[in-house]
């Protein structure tokens, strides 16, 4: 773990301007933000661990808290919401049995909402992994999730 | 691929060579496989063509290319076949060696494929003879199917950094800002703030260190048109901001591109290394003696952060929280230096002025409102997509003759431009020109470019609150209007959508909105009642039913709803009962309709949807 | 030597360093602006909004914090005009919907004639900080040790100890207490100890050996000597019977 850390901070020349990029490096690589990084991270870099911890709970993009194996990402921009994303977002919480930014108690699936993707055209849209799925219905919702069920 | 261009001269070679070896006996077929496409299976048909083309050797006899976004995201995956501009649309994997046969024994396009308006027109084999294109005036993204966006060589073949060739050998800094100036450019990011001006106060200001800066943080939901320019055309922008940091004197850019757009990311990333390789970005660029470097910073996922003073401070490491702006980010900005922040589509611009000319660019657009602006077109219309029209443009050329109008037969209800900055317009506004200072005078806005179409069936107190609720979870938390003001906004929205409004609440969201406008730290705040504003001065009597009556007219806010079945038209297919969530609804045989227990009923509307003989109805 | 100008607050002329904020020239000359987030040990930062006034310049007129507004020639400023007092009246509404049980709110909301929140009472919350951040700027800009952050965003938003576990870099100087302007940073000593319960954190205080007083943070102490590099031993007595 500390040799990753340290290579993710040597990448990014020790800069902590650069503690947005580094901070997502550890979340790609961990899938979230491990405490023990965050920690070795305020101290490479010498900056108060308030700053670090700051930042990790200002922008959405990073959690806390591990994630599940499959992240579930339901758009809920304008263009989705107008087509009934609110909808699917709320059959995906009924299905998984959590609420959005939630992981299920099995770590299969965490949820989570994103503000549009760029998929208007094809709204409303989920997105699991690096797979989309466009013009979802609620009817759609099960099959979508039993393709990740293994 | 080439090394380091010492020269102009070296970079014009290049060009006339690789326009050279663009093949014109070959045929060529254009596939999209941007971001929007994708949820369409759009990566699997390029695979599709690469392995086939690969399979049966037919490398020399078609020039495959996979690009990013057409426009035309509705009907993808899409692709463009020359010789004759075959528009070809939801291509398959299946479709794949029917079209490569069919071009390259050059027989009449395949029928089934072709566009149609719908099912009662005709075919239109051309893409240049679809309404959706002719009406636009696609001079920013209509590169966008010529090139491969991972392929320098594509962009230089297409005349691609001759600009930014120009401007370093043949123009001074003051004579490029003059001219930016003189086409009247203004910034497409939403501010519409003169781009020249802006570029003059930057210049003059005091300092030796300049950035400047690449805004793609698009965060406006439901807009994408930074996403399909930035993924695209990646080199565009680059080629503008090389030319703007020049101008400007500026040796150190930054690119903030949201974190919600990978594809993006991973091609301006790509461009960067391509163009440094070229020498097109570093040290003593073409020979000029001018050096210049970029870097891409990602973002964290927070709207805020499109918001430059809020940018700005997440590229210092610090939280996206903005600042006042009494002193301009172009004298202070950035570490406290001279920074120049403009939009994608702004930067995209500056290649073509400058090798158009200032007054070319002067007459495309209106008057104070020169060129034209991408808009992404979602919603309720036939024809979604990204569409690049002159400013000016009435709105309702955007919604019909481009977008084909409401889908599914239904009517036009409102249209929503600039993001939740902006504000809901009406059909009484159709008429409006599409220019910064007339979405201005109508309560909206311009923004980056969302453009979303609502019909009879959306609420728009439900739109209000939806806003709001976006607008409450991406405040920054800094100032209290914002930070309290949205949240009290919110819940008497939220209120009035439950049946739990009063007419008074009309009032102290009129006040409230009014103190967010005089006293927010930053444009999040001070425009987050626009969307309220322009909904309660259009739609008022939406807003008296939900209160008064406690109706909601459109169907849509639940506590104010009612599902049933109406008797006659079900045939008890029993469709319904299979996907309630709630086992709500009983299966009571076949010919006989089926019962719904209201009290079980959670109003998830999957039973409206997915009934095919309209047998469920909303009260 | 700084430059002088010429302004006009309040249809009265005064002249004030270029370059200096609104606020500060204002109360230089005994013209009382309202404020919550600000501090003069602390830099500006415009959180709190209650220091806002109209400001004219040429036939331009808008609402500025004057905490970070810097004078300039000519400049025409209204501290107390119907649209300035009509947005503090607002801003105090929402403070107070917030803060609907705190004696300071309370008390400025009164002053503008506001005796409860125009918000339904089924969303009054009774909060007590009202994140004007001054707690977070004093540790991190005067003490220097950054022990706490503002952490979250939006309407969550709060001073907070990292992890939301004991503030480890805290030394317990009270910066914090003595800065809020709310007490909602409370300190309590008690049995020669003293602790922040809002960052969780509790300290032994130095007994003076000499008169018995318990005068200050055994820790803080020695974060000062280290600093300062004095030598050990250096606050074995208590400033009075050194």
């Amino acid at each position: 773990m500390k040799d990753k850390v340290t290579a993710i901070i040597k990448k990014y020349g020790s800069d902590s301007s650069q503690l947005v990029s580094i901070l997502q490096d550890i979340q790609t690589e961990y899938n979230y933000l491990p405490r023990t990084a965050l920690d070795k991270l305020a101290k490479k870099l010498d900056i108060p661990q308030s700053r670090v911890y700051s930042m990790a709970t200002f922008f959405r993009a990073f959690s806390l808290e591990e994630r599940g194996k499959h992240i579930c990402n339901v758009c809920q921009g304008t263009a989705c919401h107008v087509r009934g994303a609110d909808l699917i977002l709320e059959s995906l919480e009924r299905q998984l049995g959590v609420k959005r930014g939630q992981t299920t108690p099995d770590h299969k699936f965490t949820l989570e909402t994103v503000n549009c993707m760029g998929c208007c055209a094809t709204g409303p849209v989920v997105k699991i992994d690096d797979e989309f799925f466009g013009h979802m219905t609620n009817d759609k919702v099960e099959p979508m999730l039993s393709k990740f069920k293994e | 691929m080439a090394s380091k261009l010492k020269n102009a001269k070296a970079l014009a070679a290049l060009h006339k060579k690789l326009a050279k070896d663009i093949d014109t006996e070959k045929c060529h077929i254009s596939l999209c496989n941007g971001t929007a496409c994708r949820p369409y299976g759009s990566n699997p048909v390029a695979e599709a063509f690469k392995a086939d083309i690969e399979k049966r050797g037919l490398a020399d006899k078609v020039e495959f290319k996979i690009t990013g976004c057409h426009g035309f995201c509705e009907r993808g995956p899409i692709a463009i076949v020359e010789p004759g501009n075959v528009f070809y649309q939801r291509i398959t994997v299946a479709d794949v060696p029917e079209i490569l046969d069919n071009t390259i024994q050059k027989k009449g396009p395949i029928e089934r494929l072709l566009f149609k308006q719908d099912a009662a027109t005709k075919t239109v084999a051309r893409q240049n003879d679809i309404p959706f294109y002719t009406e636009q005036q696609r001079i920013v993204l209509g590169n966008n199917i010529r090139i491969d966006p991972t392929s320098i060589e594509d962009y230089i073949a297409i005349g691609g950094y001759s600009a930014l060739s120009r401007a370093l050998v043949e123009l001074q800094p003051d004579q490029i800002i003059k001219m930016i100036k003189d086409s009247g450019l203004r910034g497409r990011g939403g501010g519409g703030f003169p781009t020249g001006a802006k570029w003059e106060t930057c210049r003059e200001a005091h300092g030796d260190i300049k950035y400047v800066i690449v805004n793609a943080d698009e965060g406006d939901p439901g807009a994408y048109a930074n996403e399909g320019l930035l993924t695209g055309n990646p080199h565009s922008v680059l080629e503008g901001l090389v030319i703007g940091a020049y101008a400007i004197g500026s040796h150190q850019g930054y690119i903030y591109v949201r974190n919600e757009y990978p594809l993006a990311l991973k091609n301006i990333t790509l461009a960067i290394e391509q163009a440094e390789k070229l020498g097109l970005i570093g040290k003593n660029i073409l020979g000029s003696g001018f050096d210049f470097n970029v870097r891409v910073n990602r973002g964290g996922g927070a709207f805020v952060c499109g918001e430059s003073t809020a940018l700005m401070a997440s590229l210092e490491g610090k939280t996206g929280e903005p600042r006042a702006k009494y002193i301009h980010t172009v004298e202070k900005g950035l570490w406290d230096r001279p920074s120049c922040l403009n939009n994608v589509e702004t930067w995209a611009n500056i290649p073509l002025i400058v090798n158009n000319g200032a007054e070319w660019f002067s007459k495309i657009g209106a008057a104070g409102n020169s060129g034209t602006k991408i808009f992404s077109l979602t919603g309720k219309v036939n024809n979604t997509g990204l569409v690049e029209v002159p400013m000016g443009i009435k709105l309702k050329g955007i919604i019909f003759d481009i977008g084909g109008g409401i889908r599914g037969g239904k009517k036009f209800k409102a249209v929503q431009t600039g993001g939740p900055s902006g504000g809901c317009l009406p059909e009484k506004l159709l008429d409006s020109p599409v220019d910064f200072d007339s979405l201005l005078k109508a309560g909206s806005m311009m923004g980056s470019g969302g453009m979303i179409v609502m019909d009879e069936d959306n609420c728009m107190v439900d739109t209000a609150r939806y806003f709001l609720t976006f607008l409450e979870e991406e405040s920054c938390g800094k100032c209290v209007p914002c930070r309290e003001g949205v949240k009290r906004m919110r819940q008497i929205l939220t209120d009035i959508t439950q049946g739990k409004g009063e007419m008074s609440d009309l009032e102290l969201l009129t006040e409230l909105s009014a103190h967010l406008k005089d006293s927010a730290l930053c444009a999040l705040g001070s425009s987050a009642p626009n969307p309220v504003l322009t909904t309660i001065q259009y739609f008022k009597d939406e807003y008296e039913a939900h209160i008064e009556d406690k109706k909601c007219p459109a169907g849509i806010c639940k506590a104010l709803i009612k599902f049933s079945i109406i008797d006659e038209k079900c045939p008890g297919c029993g469709r319904c009962v299979k996907t309630c969530p709630t086992q709500a609804i009983t299966f009571m045989g076949k010919k006989n309709p089926v019962i719904l227990d209201q009290s079980k009923c959670i109003k998830c509307r999957t039973c409206y949807d997915i009934c095919k003989m309209g047998a469920v109805s909303i009260e | 030597m700084s430059e002088l100008v010429n302004l006009t607050i309040n249809g009265n002329k005064y002249t004030a360093e270029k370059g200096s904020m609104v606020l500060k020239v204002a109360r230089e000359h005994g013209i009382r602006i309202p404020t919550l987030c600000d501090h003069e040990a602390i830099e500006p930062f415009g959180a709190c909004r209650l220091c806002i006034v109209e400001v004219t310049r040429g036939n331009r007129t808008r609402i500025v914090t004057s905490c970070l507004y810097p004078v300039e020639e000519g400049l025409v400023v209204q501290t107390d005009s119907p649209r300035i007092v009509r947005n503090r009246k607002m801003l105090l509404d929402l403070l107070l919907a917030r803060c609907s049980d705190n004696k300071v709110i309370k008390e400025l909301a009164a002053e503008y004639g506001l005796e409860k929140p125009s918000f339904r009472e089924e969303y009054w919350e009774k909060h007590d900080c009202i994140v004007c951040g001054l707690c977070v700027r004093a540790c991190e800009q005067v003490v220097g040790v950054s022990a706490i952050s503002l952490v979250n965003r939006g309407v969550s938003k709060e001073p907070k100890p990292p992890f939301l576990e004991k503030a480890k870099a805290c030394i317990g100087c009270g910066s914090c207490h003595y800065v809020c302007p709310t007490g909602a940073v409370t300190m309590e000593e008690k049995n020669g100890v003293r602790s922040l319960p809002r960052w969780k954190v509790s300290f032994k205080l130095k007994k003076c050996p000499k008169c018995g007083i318990e005068w200050a943070p055994e820790a803080q102490l020695e974060y000062i000597r280290k600093k300062w590099k004095l030598e050990p031993g250096f606050f074995d007595l208590c400033p009075n019977c050194r």
